[in-house]
């Protein structure tokens, strides 16, 4: 059976059937920006980081399935200029403080903004009023940070069978929450060893206890940029599941 | 009470909509052991009965009040002084907007659009509508509420909603019997009036225009364990009514477009998505579902050719994007409103993921018609494009707002000049995220291959300030974004920010240049037609009524976004002090 294929910046990429024209990049090693994705869970679409121009109209290529002879475009400047927009949008809609951060280094929103380029948060801060929450034994939640990449909620969901986190609100009200009646995670499940403790790819859920255990500039993305870490993100062959995706 | 509700929503989370909004109407507001009990009952994690309650705009999570009064801020509602009433309102219940007054009685606030621009300024208290506000209503209305009357001895001609029908044509002027035109379908054939459908071209009348005829066949050919029909009743498009005068006089046309479609599909299930603005018409929809099941025109066996299907009510709760299909489907299933990613489509993965037919009100009134009258006779209506007729939500500066039925390919001006339009600036049609066009323009057609339309018709005259215009607009696209992607839930908010900026005296050329780079990233990275077209008021008005901006522009290149006078507006409001020395002299106010 011949290999089918598609266009990807003058690339062919190969594909298997089901697969996302992400998916299909990913695995042939071609660096994809994304927040919202993970190798292991479904798709989601909401950050929309990894917009490309398919077929000659925006789409999200984690959302999109691969099919023969598609042409797309990612590299380019107005897609890249999309992309940042976009980081910049979510910097100024939480409150990060990177020097502070003890996901400095481990954090894809920080390593995304290296990656793309982004000199400056661009727009006003909006400074949201976002309480920690640490009234959990072993970890805490720091609001300040979250991009709502549901990535916990579907973790806690879909793995540990706890649905532990939730969204509540509309629009740029839209927030985390927790399953209890105080709204304090103390007062849930949540544990440790959760899957949903493991995918945070900002610095929201934290472990108590333990901190910059590791130095800053020795982290994670201090020593390569998150693109040359292409192979942490490819999908998961059936036979190969791989571990969570930890610092 | 809530035992009660539970058990007659069979503790069905997909019913969680009605079971929250019958729970809010017993107890006044969804507090957190009310939100703990209902999600044990219908056995969903307690987060994510919470989630759904916090996303729409009528659910409250905390006390608004025994009265919770919700001003429509549409701009017609603004154009008619609805902002003057409330403040009026506020004064005299000793209350600031959004705050419940001290002993728990009372709050208010301003809401979207409700519908009633062609009789406004409306309100709706405990989401009973009252359009037709005035300064008398006002008083009267405090005066009812500090003497806690119930609303049901309030005047009841308060609660009257006008039709207003200032030209009626095959849909609104339709006489047929109930039943009439079911009877013809069933007689025909599926087969035989999916043909029709197909013949007549009749397009959705939503605004998107996709062929109901196709929409409907490729249900029909999908597989499934049951297949749905839903009828789209939200109606939240700013300055749109015209699916609330359908349901009002031709509901039997509307139900049996649903019944037609549901045999042509393989349906035995149907629901009615009514926005939760239009709750006044839930009892009198239900009267008349169930006159149909007496006659024979619902249920079991119907007309006695084996045929089962039946039609609910579901009421929404104040949220635009659910007028979105997939986002529409989510919340009926008792969720978030938040569109689904697409593909698949839902006439293939629709409610519960089984094959479903969305369509609007005035798309299954004139499937109705069709299959009565055929498809022949449909498509002799309207232009060789744009087949049948359309009816218009009209409303603004002109001197007979209501809704007009026109065959397709009616100009602009000839709308203008039947509801008594002058000196007429601009026209918004098919609301903010429709087009706003110019005089030069008032020749082009009301058609699918022309000016499209989901039915909003705003007249803005020469006195009105068009940046206002879009300025509310703007706003209620920050308001009512869902969330959900990055593009949409930001963006919407930073175009806010810009329009206020510039209404306060300090945008810049800058700003505009900022504004046009909003509008390429909701365009393109926007997961749905909320975000894609939220800047669009702004990106048509820059082009058309460029004075509008550019007289609020400052001249230099760039205004620092730190304004130092409006920093000190906390301390100003901690020390009660507003005169002008506790206020810095600005650039501003030096140039008034």
């Amino acid at each position: 059976m011949n290999e089918q294929t598609f266009n990807l910046d003058g690339q062919e990429i190969p594909f298997a059937a089901g697969q996302s024209v992400m998916q299909a990049a990913l695995a042939a090693g071609v660096f994809v920006p994304h927040l919202c994705y993970h190798p292991e869970f479904r798709p989601h679409g909401s950050c929309k980081l990894c917009t490309m121009k398919i077929n000659g109209r925006p789409a999200t290529s984690c959302t999109t399935p691969a099919a023969a002879g598609m042409e797309v475009e990612s590299d380019t400047p107005e897609i890249l200029d999309t992309r940042r927009i976009l980081l910049q949008m979510l910097l100024v809609e939480g409150n990060h403080f990177c020097p502070s951060c003890e996901k400095s280094g481990h954090c894809k929103l920080q390593a995304l903004g290296y990656e793309l380029g982004v000199m400056s948060p661009h727009f006003n801060h909006f400074y949201p009023d976002r309480p920690v929450d640490a009234s959990h034994p072993d970890v805490l939640l720091d609001f300040n940070r979250c991009i709502l990449c549901e990535l916990c909620i579907r973790a806690s969901a879909e793995v540990d069978g706890k649905n532990v986190f939730a969204l509540s609100g509309r629009g740029i009200k839209k927030h985390l929450i927790v399953n209890a009646e105080s709204g304090k995670l103390g007062d849930t499940d949540f544990a440790l060893t959760d899957k949903a403790a493991q995918v945070c790819p900002v610095g929201v859920i934290l472990p108590k206890h333990k901190g910059f255990a590791v130095p800053i500039g020795q982290r994670r993305f201090d020593a390569e940029p998150i693109s040359a870490h292409v192979e942490e993100f490819k999908p998961i062959a059936a036979a190969a599941p791989r571990a969570g995706d930890k610092p | 009470m809530l035992t009660d509700i539970l058990d007659r929503h069979r503790r069905d989370g997909t019913r969680l909509m009605q079971i929250l909004r019958e729970a809010q109407e017993a107890l006044g507001w969804l507090s957190p052991a009310t939100i703990t009990a209902i999600a044990s009952g219908i056995g969903w994690p307690r987060a994510k009965v919470e989630g759904t309650a916090s996303f729409y705009s009528f659910f409250h999570t905390r006390p608004m009040g025994e009265y919770r009064v919700l001003w429509s801020d549409n701009i017609t509602d603004r154009m008619l002084g609805n902002l003057d009433l409330m403040q009026a309102m506020c004064q005299k219940l000793w209350l600031e907007p959004g705050r419940v007054s001290e002993d728990g009685l009372v709050s208010v606030d301003t809401t979207s659009c409700t519908g009633m621009c062609d009789q406004g300024p409306a309100v709706l208290v405990n989401y009973r509508a009252i359009p037709r506000m005035t300064r008398e209503r006002v008083e009267l209305m405090v005066e009812l509420i500090r003497a806690r009357k119930p609303l049901a001895d309030w005047p009841a001609d308060w609660f009257v909603i006008e039709d207003n029908i200032r030209r009626a044509d095959i849909l609104l002027g339709n006489r047929m019997a109930p039943g009439e035109a079911l009877g013809a379908a069933l007689a025909a054939g599926a087969d035989a009036m999916l043909a029709e459908i197909r013949t007549s071209q009749l397009r959705g009348r939503g605004g998107a225009g996709f062929a109901t005829g196709l929409k409907w066949e490729a249900c029909r050919q999908a597989r499934g364990t049951a297949h749905y029909v839903i009828c789209n009743a939200d109606e939240g498009e700013p300055g749109t009514f015209k699916d609330r005068v359908l349901l009002t006089r031709q509901p039997d046309l509307v139900f049996e477009g649903m019944t037609i479609a549901a045999h042509i599909i393989g349906a035995r299930r149907g629901y009615v998505y009514l926005r939760g603005e239009y709750r006044y018409l839930l009892e009198s929809l239900e009267s008349v579902l169930a006159a149909r099941r007496a006659a024979g025109l619902l249920g079991a066996d119907i007309l006695g050719k084996g045929f089962d299907f039946d039609i609910e009510i579901h009421l929404g709760a104040g949220a635009y994007v659910c007028g979105e299909e997939s986002a529409l489907i989510e919340s009926l299933e008792g969720k978030r409103g938040v569109p689904r990613n697409r593909p698949p489509y839902p006439v293939t993965h629709g409610f519960l993921n089984q094959p479903t037919v969305v369509n609007n009100v005035e798309t299954f009134a004139a499937a109705a018609l069709i299959a009565a009258r055929g498809g022949d006779w449909y498509r002799s209506f309207g232009t060789p494009r744009s087949a049948g007729t359309k009816i218009l939500s009209v409303s603004g500066d002109c001197a007979r707002p209501g809704v007009y039925e026109y065959p397709f390919g009616v100009s602009v001006r000839q709308v203008l000049a039947d509801c008594g339009a002058h000196d007429s600036q601009a026209v918004q049609i098919s609301g903010p995220s429709g087009i706003c066009i110019g005089p030069d323009e008032f020749d082009r057609r009301i058609a699918f291959e022309d000016i499209p339309t989901a039915g909003a018709f705003m007249i803005f005259d020469i006195r009105r300030d068009i940046f206002d215009v879009v300025r509310n607009f703007i706003h209620f696209f920050a308001h009512e974004s869902c969330g959900f992607c990055t593009p949409c839930r930001v963006g919407t908010t930073l175009l806010k920010n810009l329009m206020d900026k510039i209404a306060a005296g300090h945008g810049t050329r800058y700003d505009i240049d900022e504004i046009y780079q909003l509008n390429r990233v909701l365009r393109t990275a926007a997961h749905c037609g909320l975000g894609h077209t939220a800047a669009n008021p702004l990106v048509h008005t820059l082009e058309k009524f460029r004075p509008a901006y550019e007289r609020r522009l400052k001249s230099m290149e760039f205004e620092p976004a730190f304004d130092l006078d409006a920093a000190l507006s906390e301390a100003r409001q901690m020390t009660g002090r507003d005169d002008a020395g506790a206020h810095l002299a600005t650039d501003t106010e030096n140039a008034r």
